[in-house]
This record gives structure tokens, sequence and C-alpha cells, in this order.
């Protein structure tokens, strides 16, 4: 009796096991930023178009803003891009574009093509402020408290649905900023 | 015969090439003031994972990030950091997935304490069968006890 149960059970936990780890394994690829509840990293960066002119982190605190990095070799940035501009039409927060990794002049083509809708984007040609923002993929997208605290990552496209559930309900808790 | 070499040279030929995808390294060349740097440097790229192509390490993969990585690391080990140092800079940025191995902290132990955990059942297993069939040949062989 034992001796037959005892590898049944076995065979019964692999095969729960099994199925958990199909479930999970598509979620495994997007790793959790230890970023978040952090402070966002400091950034002094060039603004794309304008010449001799730099932002650093302290111009953006006091509101909250959305940090979206994109690249003009981005295909998924294409996809999101309706959603992000229809988020910075609304005026809920501040959309900074982070343009990483890119020719200056293929991100200023890109933008005229499908239209910019960042209040202005940064350029990090080199990809440095990329790495201290941990961002491995493209878009990422970071909402930043107006203390310059980051409170939520988007790992890929944004889309309205992450709005709604994600970013909307963490910028009605934030308050003024003070 | 002769047609016979022919193809022994065209093949070979041919599988020689891969010599060539071999040695072509996906490294930048990169300059060290000395020979540890370099070994340090070769060291840490080997432990750290690529997050773009997961299942690689940074020496191994030719991803942008990975290029990037490895220069950040490089200007490290340059400017004489510690390995804990390196690890620590790329495990705020990315979390404790960078890393190759990880760490014995809380939510490792049961990763770490599962071998030995297998090993124990395993030894329970054994003992328990073992002593289960010497009750058995007991019984068998001395019914007159």
């Amino acid at each position: 009796m034992n001796s037959r149960t005892l590898p049944l059970i076995a065979f019964i936990l692999l095969i729960i096991l099994l199925v958990v780890g199909l479930q999970i394994s598509d979620r495994k690829t997007a790793i959790p930023s230890p970023l978040i509840g952090k402070p966002a990293p400091a950034f002094e960066l060039p603004v794309l178009g304008e010449p001799g002119r730099k932002m650093s982190k302290e111009s953006f605190l006091g509101t909250p803003y959305l940090v979206n990095f994109w690249a003009s070799w981005c295909v998924t940035c294409r996809v999101e891009h309706p959603v992000i501009t229809e988020l910075a039409k609304s005026g809920v927060l501040r959309v900074i574009g982070f343009n990483f990794r890119d020719e200056s002049a293929d991100a200023k083509a890109w933008l005229r093509q499908f239209g910019n809708p960042y209040e202005v984007t940064l350029v990090d040609m080199d990809g440095r402020i990329s790495i201290d923002f941990g961002v491995y993929a493209a878009p990422e997208s970071f909402l930043v408290d107006p203390q310059g605290v980051i409170v939520f990552k988007q790992l890929g496209a944004m889309t309205n649905e992450v709005i709604e559930t994600e970013i909307l309900p963490r910028i009605a808790n934030m308050g003024s900023g003070n | 015969m002769r047609m016979h070499k022919l193809f022994i040279f065209i093949f070979l030929l041919i599988v020689s090439f891969s010599a060539f995808a071999q040695s072509r390294s996906v490294q930048e060349p990169l300059v060290f003031a000395n020979p540890q740097q370099q070994e340090r440097f070769n060291r840490l790229t080997e432990e750290l994972r690529c997050l773009v192509c997961q299942n690689q390490n940074l020496a191994d993969s030719d991803a942008p990030l990975a290029h990037d990585l490895r220069r950040e690391v490089h200007e490290m080990v340059l400017a004489g950091r510690t390995n804990e140092q390196i690890k620590q800079f790329l495990v705020t940025r990315y979390g404790d997935f960078v890393l190759y191995r990880p760490p014995v902290q809380k939510n490792t132990y049961l990763l770490w304490l599962a071998p030995l955990l297998m090993f124990l059942a395993g030894a329970g297993v054994l003992y328990a069968s073992v002593k289960k069939r010497s009750v058995l040949l007991e019984t068998d062989q001395d019914p007159k006890d």
C-alpha cells in the first residue's frame, strides 16, 4: 500500500510543479526593478534640438512626471506612441522623453514622423543614464513623484489599461507634492 | 578517388570557417593596466548576466546593453573598485537577477537548502525501506523465535 502511494504522491507533486512552472514562465523575463521606492538616479542631460541646454533631475522636482525611455530603433516605441501622446495631452503629469543609445538626427526625424508628445526630450546617447535607471529593454517608463522618488515602472509598451490601473491611482495619491 | 579527396577538402574547408566564428570575439578591444585587471574583468563578466538575452553572461553577449555594461565594468576595474563594489553597482540597478550566483539571503534560503533537504529526504526513504526489509527478513527466516 505505502510503496505504491508514495511514488504516486511524488508524481502528482511533480505535475503540480510543472503546471506552476509553466504558468509563471511568461512572467519570468520581467525582472522586478530594485529602484521602486528609491529616489530616481541623478542625471544632467542635453535637451534634444536645443544645443547647449541641459536639464537635471532638479529641474523636474515638485510635480509628478513620467520618464519614457525611447529610441528611433525601438519598434515597440511606435506601438506605445499613441498611448504616450494621449497621456501627455491629458495633462495629468509631465511626460519627459529620454532618447537613449540613438542618433539625434534619427530621433528628430522620428518625432517629426510620428509627432512629439514630450514636454522635452533628453539625450542619453551613450546609455549611461539608462543603466542608472536599470533599463534593459525599450520602451521603459518610470513614474516619478514630486519628491523625485520612482513609484512605478512599466516594462515594455505603455497601455491604457496600465495608465488606468497603475499610473492614475498613484498620481491621485501623491497630492500637491509638499 | 580524386573526387573523394576533393570532397574531403571542401568539407574541411567549410568546417574550418567555424574556427573564424569561434575566434571572432564579441568583445571590443579593451585596454588594461595589468594582467590582474584583465583577469578580474574576465571573471566578473562571466559571472554577470546579460539582461537582454537572459541565458547569456556579459562576456558572451553581443547585445548593445551587454556592450555598455562591459564598458561600465571595465571602467570600474580600471578605477580600482573591488569586485563587491562592481557587483553592487549592478545589483542596485538591475536586482539580484544580474548575479549568476545568487547570494545567500532570506528569499534564497530554500534555493540553497534544497539540495540538503533532498539528500535528507532520500536518506529517510532509504533508511525506512532498509528497516522494513530487515523486519521482513527476520519474520521470514526466524518464525520459530
